[in-house]
Formats: structure tokens, sequence, C-alpha cells
């Protein structure tokens, strides 16, 4: 089944306001930054973004925060972007900070049919109030809910025309989840080939949870700690 | 004198055993991979999806699509797996990884630890400090004594958010390696030249 739309503008067409969406990407690696650059060109607001980080200032979901379109984040760490503390803080955006794993394990939920599931991450803490606690083999654990979006947007290192995608090291991180969550997937890929050119056995996410792929048309991949050690 | 942070890595290295997989956080947890003794064989895991996590690249050679849970680039030692973040985390919480050593704001003699946010200040996030305390089955805290202002971090009941309850096994400081058992604090070594009085005094 052929996937491929034209460009970002047909990929991201039907995105609207007050929608959820679920973004890829572990700080700036593996984010689907077309799509976003596209989200700040249509303007669209009081989103509700999934993601695990909300980029920095200037680059990755802190552009579309700039702009004042996010209405609500739901991540895991915020923590290298000063205008998403400002508006927090200042309660203009609302935020929801969930532990790495449950974050994660929502997402595959969502896109695999499990209503809610238990696990012993944040009992105890803040992230359990209001949720319901039940002992399995001695131990506590809260119930935890399973997350779906309006549009997931992912971004992968190649992709074909069938949808199938194959990430590169660390860029993988949650855009397989979000992928499987998603009403509708988009997926940006760094190459786009044709079906049967990918081989079968080593494809991460299966074609079925991809509504949409286009080959993006730059990608910056911005690194966010440049750590390295001197040649000798 | 008391530890550096290149000293209290090294002390903390000293309790790797041979066939340990191994999630180190940020800040001096991230040292310890400089100083794993001779004969042992560690792999080091990273949250965002690395079994066999190496060391930084050299220079030219770094890859914007790999990095570590800190957001720095890093490479692969052979035999490293890449992975996706629910698999990831499924291997913490399935306690497959043996050890998780971590910073903290706060430890309680009760074994809680805070390390996430500060009310109305310092609001970055849990990140995936939640679910690696409260599955890990050995958790070693890294941290200074004593807060900037000199006040002790280890305390009878922690007063911040907390980021997992009864869930420390032990500390290592500046002055001193602490075990938490029974709800309290025993003080398992000294750092050279450090008296009991001193750590004493330095914990609440």
């Amino acid at each position: 089944m052929n996937k491929v739309v034209k460009n970002v503008e047909e990929a991201c067409s039907g995105i609207q306001d007050d929608m959820t969406l679920m973004l890829g990407g572990f700080g700036l690696c593996g984010i689907p930054e077309n799509s976003i650059a596209q989200l700040v060109k249509m303007g669209v607001k009081g989103l509700t973004c999934i993601s695990n980080n909300a980029g920095v200032d200037d680059f990755g979901l802190g552009l579309l925060l700039q702009k004042k379109q996010i209405k609500k984040m739901i991540s895991s760490y915020v923590g290298e972007n000063e205008e998403f503390e400002r508006q927090m803080l200042s309660g203009e955006l609302e935020v929801d900070l969930i532990p790495q794993g449950s974050l994660a394990e929502r997402c595959r939920a969502g896109g695999a049919g499990i209503p809610a599931f238990y696990t012993p991450a944040g009992y105890g803490t803040e992230v359990a109030e209001g949720k319901k606690v039940e002992i399995f083999n001695g131990k506590p654990h809260i119930l935890e809910s399973a997350l779906t979006a309006d549009f997931a947007i992912v971004k992968a290192w190649k992709g074909d025309t069938e949808g199938n995608l194959v990430f590169k090291a660390t860029a993988r991180n949650f855009n397989p989840m979000m992928a499987m969550a998603g009403k509708i997937t988009i997926a940006e890929v760094e190459e786009l080939v044709p079906a049967g050119e990918l081989d079968p056995n080593f494809i991460h996410t299966p074609g079925i949870f991809v509504q949409r792929i286009f080959q993006g048309e730059k990608f910056e991949k911005r690194i966010e700690q440049r750590t390295v050690r001197p040649k000798n | 004198m008391s530890l550096d942070k290149n000293g209290i890595a090294k002390r903390i290295a000293q309790e790797l055993r041979d066939g340990w997989y191994v999630n180190l956080g940020i800040g001096i947890p991230t040292l310890v991979a400089n100083y794993i003794p001779e004969g042992i064989e560690v792999e080091f895991q990273s949250e965002n999806g690395i079994l066999g996590m190496g060391p930084f690249p050299f220079e030219g050679e770094e890859d914007a699509d790999l990095i570590n849970a800190g957001k720095q680039t890093v490479t692969l030692v052979d035999g490293a797996c890449i992975f996706d973040s629910a698999t990831s985390f499924a291997m913490i919480r399935g306690q497959h990884v043996q050890l998780t050593v971590l910073g903290a704001m706060e430890v309680a003699q009760n074994g809680d630890i805070a390390n996430w946010k500060i009310p109305g200040r310092m609001v970055k996030g849990m990140g995936g400090a939640m679910d690696l305390v409260a599955s890990a089955e050995n958790i070693i805290v890294a941290m200074m004594h004593t807060n900037k202002k000199g006040e002790s971090k280890l305390l009878k009941q922690c007063s911040l958010p907390l980021t997992g309850v009864g869930c420390v096994t032990r500390v290592v400081t500046n002055l001193a390696v602490l075990e938490i058992k029974d709800e309290k604090f025993h003080l398992i070594e000294r750092a050279p030249g450090v008296t009991v009085e001193e750590i004493k005094a330095a914990t609440e």
C-alpha cells in the first residue's frame, strides 16, 4: 500500500487547533524537524504535545513554544528550555511531567490496544496522586493509562513507500511507540526508497503503523551537548 | 581530606562486579565509567536506548544520532546494541540491570530520595529517575554530603518532592560511604582523613 505524500505540506494537512500530537525524539535526537517547521508555518494553536522533551529555546519544540502554539506538554524532562520553564512557572503552559519509562509504555500501550497497566514507577510521589494503587508480589504499583494522539509525527533514517521504517542509532528512542499510537502517523525520513529495498528482517516499525511518509527536505540534526576526546 | 567528584566516582567503581549491566545517571555517576577496576567487565546501559555505551567520540567523529541520556555525543563498544525507549525501560523495570548509580538533592534515612524538583524554582522533570529507583534492586546515590549552603543532604526526612520511597541502599559522598538499613544511616567507611565527628556534623 503506497503511503507516500508529496511533501511536508501534504503530510501535515488536517492538523488543526486543539489537537493532541505525539512527536518522537530524545532531546534534539531523532526529532521530526521538517514537520515541526511546518507546524510553525501553519500556525496551529492550542496543541497538546506528547514528547519526551520540549526542545531547546530555538530548535525542536522550542520553536512552537516561542509562538505560544502549545497549550499543554506531556513530557518526562524539560530541563534545557528556559522559555518552557518561564511559561510553566507563570501558568501559561499546562505541564504533565511523567516518568520516562511510563511515558514510553503509555504510548506503546496506546498503540497496542492496552488501556492501562500497573508500574512501580512514581509510587509514593506526586506522580501517583489520584491514581489507583495495587499490590503485586508484595510491592505497590500505580495504574497508568494509555496515550494516543490525533497525529503522531516520527522521524526515521530510511523508509520505503509502504511506510516501513528503519531508525539510526539512538534517534530511534520514542519514535517506534509513537508511530503505533497515532490515529494518523506521519513519518519523515532522510531517505525514501522503493518497496523491496529494505530488508524485511531489519524493519523497526512495520508499515501498518504509518499512514503518510515523505522524504524531509533537509535535516539540521543539531547536537545538544558536543562531547569529544582529543585525537592523540 | 574529603573526596572530590572524581574520588567519589572512583570509590563507587569499586562496587562494580564482573558481568554487571550498569546504568549511570548524569553528573558524578557518569565519571564512574572512567574507573572500572582491572579484570572486571561491565556494560553500560543508557536509557535512551544503548547497551554497550563507549567513551566520548574523537574530535570530528561525533554523530548527532548517537547520544547518551545526558544528550552528550558518545560511541558504542563492540557488541553494543540499540533499542527503543519502551524496551529500554523494560530492561530497567524488569530488573535486568544490576546496578543504578544516580545523583540526588536529598536522601532520607528511610531510603527515600528526592532529585527532580524544587517547587516554584526548578522544574526540569524526573526523566527516567522514577522508573530507575522504583525498580532497581541495587541503587547507589553519588553526591556531595552537603549542599552549596553547607546544609546536610542526608536527612531524617526529605523536604523536597520525592523521586522514590524506601529505595536507596547505599550513599557515597565526599565524606563517607553509608548504608541504609532499618531506617537508619550506617557508616561503612570514612573518606581518608575525615573523622566520625565531621561526618556526624554533616548529617542531620
